[in-house]
Parts: structure tokens; C-alpha cells; sequence
């Protein structure tokens, strides 16, 4: 991976049909680090990442990759330089690993041309970075939940991309498995500086997880900054209303919210 | 070997994993080229029998200069004139059937999405019957009628299932009430035609090659020519589509201009192919399940499932005219196939819990 490229969203509203969803936001998104973006649901932030892969297209403003506008590139040039995981992918039924892990390789091919060394390259490297090299020859739809979303995240890395983006790449995973899945792209971001921008629910994860913390709220930023600024028990009430006690987690000395509600806690929250 | 996989540090002896992915790769894509070949020699071996057999057999040499146009007393008349057109259409028909059904199924990430089985097919085939029996079109003009219907009636049944989107499933039932309503107006059109004739109706409600004479056959095979190539061309594509149109974008792919081109090719393919033989009952919808138990899971099953469908074609239609006592038109005999695989699927899905 050659120089980090700088990926931008500007002035930027979104919206379905007469809905608008984000309105004019602004967010430089860190080179080189972990972004993680946090908000209730509908606030937009799915909405937000499906714009900047250019899965929306903006009604106004616009998604700056390395000075290019998003929206205008080449479809298969962009996916050689930014990933996007979507939420909820399919799998042909049958297909192995090692098949759906090399169909990430397709913006790298051209029509004729035909697969080659680097190809089979990434995809080894891909399946290994990810540890299911032992899978291989499995079928997807055999697999747990953790290692069919790990199998994802490798078909993600064989494209090859220096920006990544995840859409929830936790749901639906046991603790276990998240942490598996969390640490695995922190390994991808500090071996080799991809920059990873994922919207996460669970907000300790993404205290403890994230280089920079994004928090929305009504298609806006509320907050932004490091973990420790920005998951703070005003921004909690703020973004999710919802009262809370932040604390310094003590195994990572990252903020850690712990959620007060009208029971089972000793001052409950009045109403 | 795997297992210390797990035990290295991401990225210090990937030699042998990359020789693994392209052993496998390679592994799958001789199975698949096998399917193929082997597909072909069935192809041409059953082209073959279908010129050599019949009431009246002939030799392959006899045969072999009927087609390269020499003239053999009784072969000549027998093989060029009768069983040749139909045994050439019986290929490009099969073949683009089978090619435009899998498109579709492959798409829509559906078995049941096929283009005969949501409509498109039906549509084609009123469109001819109709303009065939009350505008007395032939030739170009009938094929040109069925490509237009049937565009017009994929449009009309995205049109009805789109809500924020297609959903596979509202798609596939409307297409099936879509189709039943088309074959009342076929129905109709046969209903109202002057010479009642049962081998032209049989045509249009479950196709047959019966009577097939070259003028019918150009159109189909010139469709085939240009349209199979365009498909084959997005068949990376549409591998991408399989997972997602999400995915598929972040892939690179334009979706809605990919989808436009697929649809376009796969109806033009079933719109010449009905105009000649009629909208041969579940060669579409079968080809496509059928190929992808021969060549295995993952690989494109774009020229398998073309193959597999001029076979059944080419077979059907000889079971139909010579194994059965009575002559039988060509879609009855795949209709006796298609029909408990689509009554399997649906049983087989409703099990599993999803919708359709």
C-alpha cells in the first residue's frame, strides 16, 4: 500500500424518495486510522456510508476520494481503492470459500483478461490474513456466523483496497466472534494502513475500537474526536437520549457507558 | 499443512496457500470445462441422431451430403427439407431457452425467476399467436411483435412488484399472474382463428417444432449469434450480482445499467426463440438447476446451462416424435419434465422456511 489516500465527505444531504436523511454534513474521515461511527437507529449513518461508496448518489454535496469526486470515478477504478462491506451480503448457495473470497478480485480483472498469480496471490493473503485458509473448500452456507462474516472480510481484502468500509460487521455475532472480528481489522489497519470506516451499535466496542469516534444524530454529527471526547454521558443523553454513567474501562482505559434506566440500578432514572 | 496456517503471523509464507486457491481454482475450472465438452459431444451426437433417425433412417454419409448440399434421392427432401430446419432450430431454441432462463434465475437469485415461469415467455407467445392467427403476420414482423410483448411485459411485471425496490418473491407471483392472464389471450386468439389447427395451437401454448421451415429458424439463430455473446460478455457481472447489489457495486459493477443489458439480451433471446418454436414449456426454468448440479457450485453457468437446454430440446423432441406411440409436440414432453421439479422447488422452499 503505497500513500493513504484522503477520503472526504462535503456539504453532504441524502435522503430516499421525498425523505432526507443527512443534511448537510461534513466529515474528513482519518487516513490510516479506525473511524467508527455511532448513533441511534435511522440516524442516518448507514445512509452516510452507502453515499460515500457511491452506493447513494447525493442530492447534494459531494464524496471526495484523493481530490476525485466519488460519484464521477470509473465504477471498477474506485473499487480498486475503496471496499465497502454491506450488511447483510449473500452468498450463492454452494459456493466456497475460496470462490466467493475471489470474486473481490473482480475489480481488478477486465472482461477477457484472464485471472492470474497476483490474483490467486491476493486471495491466498486474503484467506490467510483472515485465518480461513482451513476453509477453503468449505461451502459458505456450512459455516457459524463469525466464520462466514470473516470469510466476507477476506473477500473485502482480496479487492485489495486502501479504504474500507463495514457496515455493521458485528450484528448478529456472539461476543466472542465480535472481538474476533473487531481485532481482525485492527490487525489490517496497523500491518498495512488500511483505512477502516464501520458503523458500529455496540458503543464500548467502538470506544474501545475506534481512533476516531463519529456520534449522530438526526442526519448530523453531534460529536467527533477521540473515544475519550466524544462518548461522554452528555453526548450519550444527547445522541440517544439515554441517561448513562461513563467510566474509564480498566482493561483498556478507554470510556466505558453503562446505561441507567428506570430499574434494576440504585437511582433510577426519574419518570 | 492448515493447520500451522493458523499458528503463523499473517503474511510470512503465503507460497503455499497461493499454489493451494490456484490448485483449487484450476480444479473446478477442468470440471467445468469437462461438463462442457462432454455437453457439446451430447449435443452434436444428438444432432446428429435426430438427422440419421426417424420413420425412415438414413446413413451418416447420406446424411453428411444432404448437408453439404448434395442431391440424395428421398434423403434430400426427408433430412434437408424436414429434418434439418427442425433439428437446427431445436439447438438454437434449446440454447437460448437455456441461456436466457439461467440469466434470469442467476439474477434474480431465484430458481423460480425464470422467464417462463414469471410471464416473459407467455408473453412473446400471445404476442405471436395473436398476430399470427388475427393480423396473419409471418416471418420478421411475428418475431419483432414477440420481442416488443415481451419486453413490454418484463417491464410491466417490474413495474407491478416494484415497491422501494424489486423483492424477488412479489416479482416471481406477479410474473405468474401476469403469465396466466397472456395465456388466456393466446387461449383466446387460438379460439378465434379461422382453420382450427391443433399442431398451431399446441405451438403456441407448449411450443413445438412440428413443421419448422427454415424461414423460422434465420431469426433465431442470427438472435442467438448476436445476443449469446453479450451475455456471455457479462457474465462476470453478473457472478457479482449473485451476492448482493450492494456487494456488486462495491465491486465495480454498474448495477442498473448491467441489469438493463441482462434483461434485454436474456427476453430478446426467449422472444426469437418463442416466435419460432413457441414458448417450449420449462426449458428455461430446468436448464439452469440441471447445469448447476453437473458442473458444481461457484463457477458461471452460462454456456453449461445454454448446452443443457439445446439437449433436452433436441431429445424431447425426439421422444415426442418417435418413442411414444403418438407423435407428441416438444413442449408436452418437457412440460412431463418440467413440471414435479417446479412442484419439488416449491415444496423444497416452503420447508426451508423461506418465502417461495
Amino acid at each position: 500500500m503505497t500513500t493513504t489516500p484522503s477520503l472526504t465527505a462535503e456539504e453532504l444531504s441524502l435522503g430516499y424518495g421525498d425523505r432526507t436523511v443527512v443534511s448537510d454534513l461534513d466529515l474528513a474521515v482519518a487516513p490510516g486510522a479506525i473511524t467508527v461511527i455511532v448513533g441511534a437507529n435511522a440516524c442516518g449513518k448507514s445512509t452516510l456510508l452507502r453515499a460515500m461508496s457511491r452506493l447513494l448518489a447525493p442530492r447534494t454535496g459531494r464524496v471526495v476520494l484523493d481530490g476525485r469526486l466519488v460519484h464521477k470515478m470509473p465504477a471498477k477504478e474506485l473499487a480498486r481503492t475503496l471496499g465497502l462491506l454491506p450488511q447483510s451480503p449473500i452468498a450463492p448457495e454452494g459456493i466456497t470459500v475460496a470462490d466467493l473470497v475471489g470474486r473481490g478480485r473482480h475489480p481488478h480483472q477486465g472482461v477477457f483478461s484472464r485471472w492470474n498469480e497476483r490474483d490467486d496471490e491476493a486471495v491466498a493473503e486474503a484467506l490467510e490474513a483472515t485465518q480461513t485458509a482451513e476453509l477453503a473448500d468449505r461451502a459458505v452456507d456450512e459455516l457459524s456466523g463469525g466464520q462466514r462474516q470473516r470469510v466476507w472480510i477476506a473477500m473485502a481484502l482480496a479487492q485489495q483496497t486502501d479504504v474500507l468500509l463495514l457496515d455493521e460487521p458485528t450484528t448478529f455475532l456472539d461476543p466472542s466472534h465480535q472481538i474476533e472480528v473487531l481485532d481482525l481489522l485492527t490487525d489490517l489497519n496497523q500491518a498495512r494502513g488500511t483505512t477502516i470506516v464501520m458503523v458500529l451499535h455496540d458503543l464500548n466496542l467502538a470506544a474501545r475500537y475506534a481512533d476516531r469516534l463519529v456520534a449522530m444524530a438526526g442526519g448530523r454529527i453531534h460529536a467527533q474526536g477521540e473515544p475519550a471526547d466524544v462518548l461522554t454521558e452528555e453526548n450519550v443523553r444527547a445522541v440517544f437520549g439515554l441517561e448513562s454513567r461513563v467510566i474509564t474501562d480498566p482493561t483498556s482505559g478507554r470510556p466505558l457507558m453503562l446505561p441507567i434506566g428506570r430499574h434494576r440500578v440504585f437511582e433510577p432514572v426519574a419518570g | 499443512m492448515s493447520a500451522d496456517l493458523l499458528t503463523r503471523p499473517a503474511g510470512t509464507d503465503r507460497v503455499t496457500t497461493a499454489a493451494d486457491v490456484a490448485r483449487g481454482r484450476s480444479r473446478r475450472a477442468r470440471r467445468r470445462r469437462t461438463v462442457v465438452l462432454v455437453l457439446l459431444v451430447l449435443v452434436v451426437a444428438g444432432f446428429a441422431v435426430s438427422l440419421m433417425f426417424g420413420r425412415t433412417n438414413y446413413s451418416a454419409s447420406e446424411v453428411m451430403r444432404v448437408v453439404l448440399g448434395e442431391q440424395v434421392p428421398g434423403a434430400s427432401f426427408t433430412v434437408g427439407r424436414l429434418r434439418l430446419p427442425r433439428a437446427v432450430l431445436a439447438v438454437f431454441a434449446g440454447f437460448a431457452f437455456g441461456l436466457a432462463g439461467v440469466t434470469f434465475q442467476t439474477m434474480l437469485r431465484n430458481p423460480l425467476a425464470s422467464p417462463d415461469v414469471i410471464g416473459i415467455s407467455s408473453g412473446a407467445s400471445a404476442a405471436a399467436a395473436v398476430g399470427i392467427i388475427v393480423f396473419g403476420l409471418n416471418g420478421t414482423a411475428v418475431s419483432v411483435l414477440a420481442i416488443v410483448a415481451a419486453l413490454g411485459v418484463a417491464l410491466l411485471v417490474y413495474l407491478l412488484a416494484f415497491r422501494d425496490g424489486v423483492v424477488g418473491t412479489r416479482l416471481i407471483l406477479m410474473g405468474i399472474g401476469v403469465a396466466a392472464m397472456l395465456d388466456s389471450v393466446t387461449a383466446y386468439a387460438l379460439s378465434r382463428a379461422a382453420e382450427w389447427d391443433l399442431q398451431e395451437a399446441m405451438r403456441w401454448l407448449t411450443g413445438s417444432l412440428n413443421g419448422t421451415g427454415w424461414n423460422q429458424v434465420t431469426p433465431t439463430v442470427l438472435a442467438v449469434l448476436v445476443l449469446a455473446p453479450v451475455l456471455l460478455w457479462q457474465s462476470r457481472n453478473l457472478s457479482a450480482l449473485q451476492l448482493g447489489d450492494d456487494t456488486a457495486a462495491a465491486l465495480g459493477v454498474r448495477v442498473e445499467r448491467t441489469r438493463i443489458v441482462l434483461i434485454v439480451a436474456a427476453v430478446g433471446l426467449i422472444a426469437f426463440a418463442t416466435a419460432a418454436a413457441g414458448p417450449i414449456a420449462f426449458v428455461a426454468f430446468l436448464s439452469g438447476p440441471i447445469a448447476a448440479r453437473i458442473v458444481g457450485p461457484g463457477s458461471s453457468l452460462l454456456v453449461p446451462s445454454a448446452l443443457v437446454g439445446a439437449l433436452l430440446v433436441l431429445v424431447a423432441d425426439f421422444v415426442g416424435q418417435y418413442a411414444l406411440g403418438t407423435r407428441f409436440p416438444v413442449g408436452v414432453v418437457t412440460g412431463v419434465l418440467g413440471a414435479p421439479y417446479l412442484v419439488y422447488l416449491i415444496i423444497r422452499t416452503h420447508r426451508a422456511g423461506s418465502s417461495l
